[in-house]
């Protein structure tokens, strides 16, 4: 396996290979993270910029902490006090960066394609921590790692992706990874969240959320997405609860071994019930150990050169 | 097509392996101190082997770990990423004797990628180097302990040193 792309931009275009060279190569970050000293100075003298024009904290920290493991020097840059206010554009800021000499810019952008431009503008590594409704690629590898270490495989597993997919970066990426990978990915939510139209991505859409969970062996949860108001996509969260949370009763229809994910952050009692939430087989905090170590490898393997690998 | 030559047979890997172990014996007289550790992907097989041969040598396990070293190379951002293999180090280094054991020593820079790594998890007492195949240029002030056979080459020649099915080191030219 030899990786030789400069920006990781979408999981779209990379290929089962690529994805699976970013999973074993977060295994061994995984394990460094397990140790009495868990840096390493494989990006020693490495400057990153986080570029969060759209606001975040789980994964500008979970960033931030793998860029730091990995010994590069850091700068963060907010939407809120940064000269965006000032009416400067992104092509500017993004300039201004590379004067700076960033050797990566990872950046959350409310506008999909900001990644893609960065990309095409830029000489730095772009990491796209999350574009509009288009892709977060790094939230993708994390739960495809973490579905693979619990499961021993992906190909051949039927995910459920229950919620707010219409415009979830999250769940692209994700059905992209898990197709790549194999795995039979199943949709559902309201039907205003749901459309037909992931169909033809490869996925099945039903908007029965027992049929659904049956066969699931990941049920995977997606944030009611209060922020993005929904007003005019379903009633209220409290239908939402009652038709499409998962409880306890819908819970004990799936499969025994069927395992939860969250992206988070959760809302309690409206997608999933606390209880679950707490529960051996929810995945939750698992997802957030191991988003460190696949943010570190895909820094680790974008830092690498062109050429053959060292041998010997 | 390469042109490719037998350097050591099987029959010469295993004599190379035993003169190797007694050697390791011999330079180190508390045996209790003494633990291998492998740099994959080519000194894995060869740490197990040795761990071995001392253990017939002392009559107790010699502890064998494997430690990855590619985060601390220092060619990280001139070549391709590399593969990083798990590092498994079932025992405490503080105050141990640490044979680093390789397959082929070239230019050096992989061992000091490995003393530095080896530095994450405690201060060895002594690091010492075991190599099947030192094949000289060295870029860097290293020198093994330990060598099964030097081989003069010229630099873009190829040493492959297979340990399995069919132990075999072979020369390549281009």
């Amino acid at each position: 396996m030899s990786w030789n792309i400069k920006d990781l931009l979408d999981i779209e275009s990379l290929t089962a290979e690529e994805i699976v060279t970013v999973l074993d190569t977060a295994r061994a970050f995984k394990a460094v993270g397990e140790r009495a000293i868990k840096k390493v100075p494989a990006l020693r003298g490495k400057t990153v910029v986080n570029l969060f024009v759209e606001p975040s904290t789980r994964t500008r920290i979970s960033f931030e902490l793998a860029e730091q493991r990995l010994s590069a020097d850091i700068i963060n840059f907010s939407a809120e006090a940064s000269s965006f206010k000032k009416g400067e554009t992104l092509k500017d800021t993004a300039l201004n960066l590379q004067a700076l000499n960033a050797d990566f810019i990872v950046i959350r952008h409310s506008a999909s394609g900001a990644p893609h431009f960065l990309a095409r503008t830029l000489a730095a590594r772009i990491i796209n921590a999350g574009d509009g409704a288009h892709e977060h690629p790094t939230q993708a590898l994390l739960d495809v790692f973490t579905i693979r270490e619990r499961k021993g495989k992906i190909d051949g597993l039927n995910v459920t992706i229950l919620g707010d997919i219409l415009y979830s970066r999250v769940a692209r990426s994700n059905i992209w990874a898990l197709m790549k990978l194999g795995a039979k990915v199943t949709l559902c939510g309201p039907s205003t969240l749901v459309p037909k139209t992931f169909e033809q991505m490869g996925c099945r859409v039903t908007y029965n959320v027992d049929e659904a969970l049956r066969d699931a062996d990941i049920i995977h949860l997606l944030r009611i997405q209060h922020e993005r108001q929904r007003k005019t996509m379903f009633p209220g969260i409290g239908e939402y609860t009652q038709l499409f949370g998962l409880n306890k009763a819908r819970l004990a229809k799936t499969k025994p071994d069927a395992l939860i994910m969250h992206p988070g952050p959760i809302n309690r009692g409206v997608e999933i019930d606390s209880d679950i939430a707490d529960c051996e087989r929810s995945l939750i905090l698992e997802q957030v150990t191991n988003g460190l170590a696949v943010r570190m490898a895909v820094l680790f393997l974008l830092n690498g050169g062109k050429g053959p690998q060292e041998v010997g | 097509m390469p042109e490719s030559s037998v350097i050591l047979d099987a029959t010469a890997i295993s004599r190379a392996l035993a003169r190797i172990a007694h050697e390791i014996a011999e330079r180190n007289e508390n045996s209790a101190e003494v633990v291998l550790v492998g740099i994959p992907a080519g000194g894995d097989a060869l740490a197990l082997r040795l761990g071995k041969l001392l253990t017939d040598i002392w009559k107790h396990p010699v502890p064998v770990g494997s430690l990855d070293v590619s985060m601390h190379r220092d060619d990280l951002d001139r070549r391709a990423a590399p593969n990083v293999r798990p590092t498994v180090m079932p025992f405490d280094v503080n105050g141990k004797t640490v044979v680093l054991v390789d397959d082929v020593l070239f230019s050096g820079r992989t061992t000091r990628a490995a003393m530095d790594a080896l530095n994450d998890f405690g201060r060895p007492k002594k690091i010492q180097l075991a190599v099947l195949v030192d094949r000289g240029h060295r870029e860097l002030p290293i020198k093994a302990d330990f060598v099964g056979k030097n081989v003069p080459t010229a630099p873009d020649e190829k040493i492959r040193v297979r340990i399995g099915e069919k132990d075999e080191v072979t020369l390549e030219r281009k």
